[in-house]
């Protein structure tokens, strides 16, 4: 039998609100510090507890930390998913089950390991509810056992998560013991499947993306963050509440340099960021779809009267309600365009969790430079998923809080008009409440206005005020982050991608290029788009741009920016809900290459 | 006022003249109400001696919501989106706790489109002069019923709003508001000093004022008309207000007045008319309001006081200074903080996520 060394995905099948995370955590964290590269993907329902949930962990060698797609470790401890979940897995692969469960028929090239796991349960407490909840610890010590993760990583990864509470530690500890020794007593090993450390993760860390987004806020040196509970983005306000608590109140005075407003809905939380911009704040939100849907007129009165903000958007799967807990990029033709009238919003794109701390502190100086809401768009595989990454590095740079101008600085200008474009980038100054100087007083509105902020329904100053904005948005072009490209000499056929594709889209490029097809590609991470987009479409005979929603809309983007060459640009699209994987991106280029090369498969 | 400019103009405290509180020209109706109330804003911001550049004018959309462009010029306005002027106001003073705000807002817009976000405010008391231009009709899209409208009241063309009104007071003080009061554009007498008491409370202040609609509702019929309104007024009290700056020179009989302390130390006194009213007590205020509907009175005057309700930037444990402009140092963490989180996401003792659905 041939060894499959760090090279597996383990799929636990699971009930959720039965406690299975930490278990799976504690596995994902084992490996990892065994050094192999891991990653952790939740999948869990729109639900309390009751319902069917699963968590899928990557071991990944060669270090790819996308989602996989089909799996080679299964954990059965659901029973009413279980048929469906034995059926998805193909010869070769391992199950893991409770023995309580009822399995249909297995083939016989399937390496069943049962687990009288109740039964193990028994001599470790006599507590029903504990029992249920530690379980889950046996199929880690199982999981321990048969693939060889060393039982110190195991108690190291628990003593992470659990050091203060010594019971429930030593309760876990003896339920990991427990799946180990019955292994070793009773099931000997039959699968190939092996964890051998490697020297890969040493110095990363496994972070959230929404946590990640939570930090770059903090260090951005955001005041006031508002929001309305939504899945999937209520962990990044969640996780930044938890660290404006502990490192943004005054040590003396306990007092805090932020306020947080939970509001009673999504356009009162894009209110309450506009009021506070205007005021001077850094302000932010965050929200996912049917939030953004709230935000429209509000976003466009912040673009018209120009106020910073910052909003972010965990896209997950719409149209409507949708499917709440699964993840997608539908949104950005929608973000990119919100509101009614000729409004555009300059939006980033991250697609790693560092960039997720990145560009929250970016999105926060292009506001207040551009003086207009920014939206950062992540999405649920990348803002509720572990990703590994390096550590996130300390801002280098002071902050750009953009074109203030406070009493000193009004005291120097002989006249102040608030959409006066003074340096021809589009971008006026701006005074905020509370400066002294008359001068800087003006009045802010959604309706028509001049360049000195008076109302007006003149035609000229309607139009010369829409033409400066789009000067503006040409500046807000220059300003976003610029692509990175990943060029290959020789090749034909371009790919570009945006946000959590980027994961799916290295491995895929790596499996293409071992069939022969050589890519170069491109990942965008803002809007506006860059000129160089264009000039990367006009280099390849053929462009495949990934994106995870069905009408396309990051290629009728690229499109419009490149009419001319408008028909090189094909699509790989996925939306199911669940993350992008390599194989869907390689089956979904070779489809059309084999077509482009008159190959019939 | 004591003092005035060499030319004669009478000063405030600050030395500004009432001009220097004049906003742009009004554009509303000759004859409209809120006109009146802009008028009484100024006269009142100027005889409180409110400094300018500490005022933020919020308001909606709709005719009432024009209005701040007519008063304190000097002052920066922000005129919002319709019925949303309470989150802008959440907003501002969540940044900049030294500005005082002065909302203005319409039926419309407070009581159809912005009752949710009207009633948040309230609940959550953030400090507002919250006045309402009620004249129970959509002025700008031509005479359609507000929410406020009374049932029996009549369009222009005859048509009978059949719907119940919504009392904006009532539900105030339902939710908690510390200041509630009704009056009159044409009582000019009562509505200034409640506004002054009103720019001295430290939680929400809603004033309802009736304020008819020449153009649309001031026809027979109309409840809110002219003719209805004075005809129906029913005052509370008299209300004199006596500014913390100010010394106490009037002198009440035992008995015949109620006297309110603002936070500030400026004083309210209500003079006793018909009947001696106790506003600091909501159970009553409420019944007072519904009997007063039953009887088709408009009472005005200070429904309800308490300056001692719970307070917003108390409740939200904010530093002294506006958050807007602290500088970089306080609110960035320094590298060991970074560095501190890392090793817990490192070593993976940091909180694992929430996940949820």
């Amino acid at each position: 039998m041939r060894t499959v060394v760090n090279d597996f995905s383990i799929h636990v099948a699971t009930v959720n609100g039965s406690g299975s995370q930490t278990a799976n955590n504690v596995l994902l964290r084992s490996i990892f510090q065994m050094g192999v590269p891991v990653s952790g993907k939740n999948l869990f329902p729109s639900n309390i507890a009751g319902l069917p949930t699963w968590f899928t962990i990557r071991a990944s060698r060669d270090g790819w930390i996308a989602r996989r797609g089909g799996h080679e470790i299964l954990v059965v401890m659901n029973p009413e998913t279980a048929a469906a979940d034995v059926a998805e897995m193909g010869p070769g692969t391992v199950i893991v089950t409770n023995d309580s469960i009822k399995l249909p028929p297995v083939a016989d090239d399937r390496i069943v390991y049962a687990v009288p796991m109740a039964k193990l349960m028994e001599s470790i407490t006599t507590d029903v509810k504990l029992r249920r909840l530690v379980v889950n610890m046996i199929y880690v010590g199982v999981l321990a056992e048969l693939l060889g993760i060393d039982v110190i990583e195991v108690d190291k990864a628990l003593h992470a998560q659990l050091g203060r509470k010594p019971k429930a530690m030593a309760l876990n500890q003896a339920a990991v013991q427990a799946g180990m020794k019955y292994v070793r007593e009773h099931l000997p090993k039959r699968d190939p499947y092996k964890v051998e450390r490697m020297n890969a993760t040493a110095g990363k860390i496994l972070i959230e993306g929404n946590t990640a987004a939570a930090l770059g806020a903090m260090f951005a040196g955001v005041t006031v963050v508002t929001w309305y509970p939504i899945t999937p983005s209520s962990s990044l306000v969640e996780a930044l509440i938890g660290f404006l608590e502990k490192y943004r109140r005054d040590p003396a005075t306990g007092k805090a340099s932020y306020a947080v407003i939970q509001a009673e809905d999504e356009i009162a939380a894009i209110g309450m960021v506009l009021g506070a911009g205007w005021a001077g704040a850094r302000s932010m939100t965050s929200t996912s779809g049917p939030g953004i849907s709230l935000m429209a007129e509000f976003a466009g009165y912040g673009y018209y009267t120009e106020i910073p903000g910052v909003i972010f958007d965990i896209q997950r799967v719409g149209p409507s309600t949708g499917l709440p807990t699964r993840t997608a990029q539908g949104d950005l033709s929608f973000v990119y365009g919100l509101s009614h009238g000729d409004t555009q919003f300059p939006v980033l794109l991250p697609g790693s969790v560092g960039e997720c701390y990145e560009f929250a502190q970016a999105a926060f100086d292009l506001a207040e430079r551009l003086q207009m809401p920014v939206f950062v768009l992540s999405d649920l595989d990348l803002g509720m998923n572990n990703w590994m990454s390096d550590p996130f590095t300390y801002p280098e740079k002071a902050w750009d809080r953009g074109k203030v101008l406070d009493d000193e600085a009004l005291a120097k200008v002989a006249k102040f008009e608030r959409y006066r474009d003074v340096d021809g980038d589009g971008i006026p100054y701006r005074t905020l409440p509370g400066a002294k100087d008359w001068k800087g007083t003006y009045f802010t509105r959604g309706s028509g206005h001049d360049e000195a902020a008076r109302y007006t329904e003149d035609p000229n100053a309607y139009v010369r005020n829409m033409d400066r904005l789009k000067r503006k948005l040409e500046t807000a072009r220059t300003m976003v982050p610029v692509p990175e490209v990943f060029p290959t000499n020789g090749a034909e056929i371009g790919l570009i991608a945006y946000g959590s594709s980027h994961w799916a889209v290295v491995e895929a490029r790596a499996e293409l290029a071992a069939a022969g097809v050589r890519t170069s590609y491109m990942r965008v991470r803002g809007l506006p788009l860059p000129a160089s987009v264009a000039e990367f479409v006009k280099q390849y005979d053929r462009v495949y741009v990934i994106e995870q929603n069905r009408d396309a809309q990051l290629a009728e983007r690229i499109r419009l920016e490149c009419p001319d060459r408008a028909v090189r640009i094909r699509s790989v699209l996925h939306y199911d809900g669940l993350p992008l994987d390599a194989r869907s991106v390689v089956r979904g280029v070779l489809a059309h290459e084999s077509v482009a090369q008159g190959v019939v498969k | 006022m004591s003092t005035t400019t060499p030319a004669g103009q009478p000063t405030n405290r600050l030395g500004l003249t009432k001009a220097e509180y004049d906003g742009s020209k009004t554009t509303l109706c000759p004859g409209c109400g809120h006109n009146a109330i802009t008028g009484g804003i100024i006269q009142a911001a100027w005889e409180a001696g409110l400094e300018p550049h500490r005022v933020a004018k919020l308001s909606g959309i709709g005719c009432s919501s024009k209005t701040p462009a007519y008063f304190l010029g000097h002052s920066h306005g922000f005129n919002a989106v319709h019925g949303r002027m309470p989150s802008i106001a959440t907003g501002v003073h969540a940044a900049n706790r030294d500005l005082l705000l002065i909302g203005v807002s319409g039926d419309g817009d407070t009581a159809s489109i912005g009752l949710g976000q009207f009633c948040h405010l309230v609940r959550r008391n953030v400090p507002v002069v919250y006045i309402v231009e009620n004249n129970g009709v959509y002025g700008l899209t031509k005479g359609q019923f507000s929410a406020t409208a009374d049932v029996g009241s009549t369009q222009k063309g005859g048509k009978a709003n059949l719907l119940m009104p919504i009392d904006l007071c009532a539900i105030a003080i339902e939710l908690g508001c510390g200041f509630v009061a009704r009056s009159f554009s044409g009582d000019q007498k009562q509505l200034r000093p409640l506004l002054k008491a009103a720019f001295a409370h430290p939680g929400t202040a809603v004033i309802d004022v009736i304020s008819p609609c020449v153009t649309f509702a001031d026809h027979e019929g109309s409840t809110k008309s002219y003719a209805a309104v004075k005809e129906h007024d029913a005052p509370l009290h008299d209300i004199e207000y006596v500014p913390y700056f100010e010394d106490i020179t009037v002198d009440y009989e035992p008995g015949t007045t109620r006297e309110v302390t603002m936070p500030d130390g400026s004083h309210v006194y209500l003079k006793k008319l018909a009947e001696d009213y106790d506003p600091t007590n909501p159970t009553h205020a409420i019944q007072v309001i519904r009997d007063a509907r039953d009887e088709m009175k408009l009472l005005t005057g200070l429904l309800y006081v308490n300056t001692g309700t719970h307070r917003f930037d108390q409740e939200m444990q904010m530093i002294d200074e506006p958050l807007a402009t602290l500088p970089l140092e306080r609110v960035r963490p320094p590298q060991s903080v970074l560095d501190s989180i890392m090793a817990s996401y490192r070593e993976g003792s940091a909180p694992v996520g929430a996940g949820g659905g």
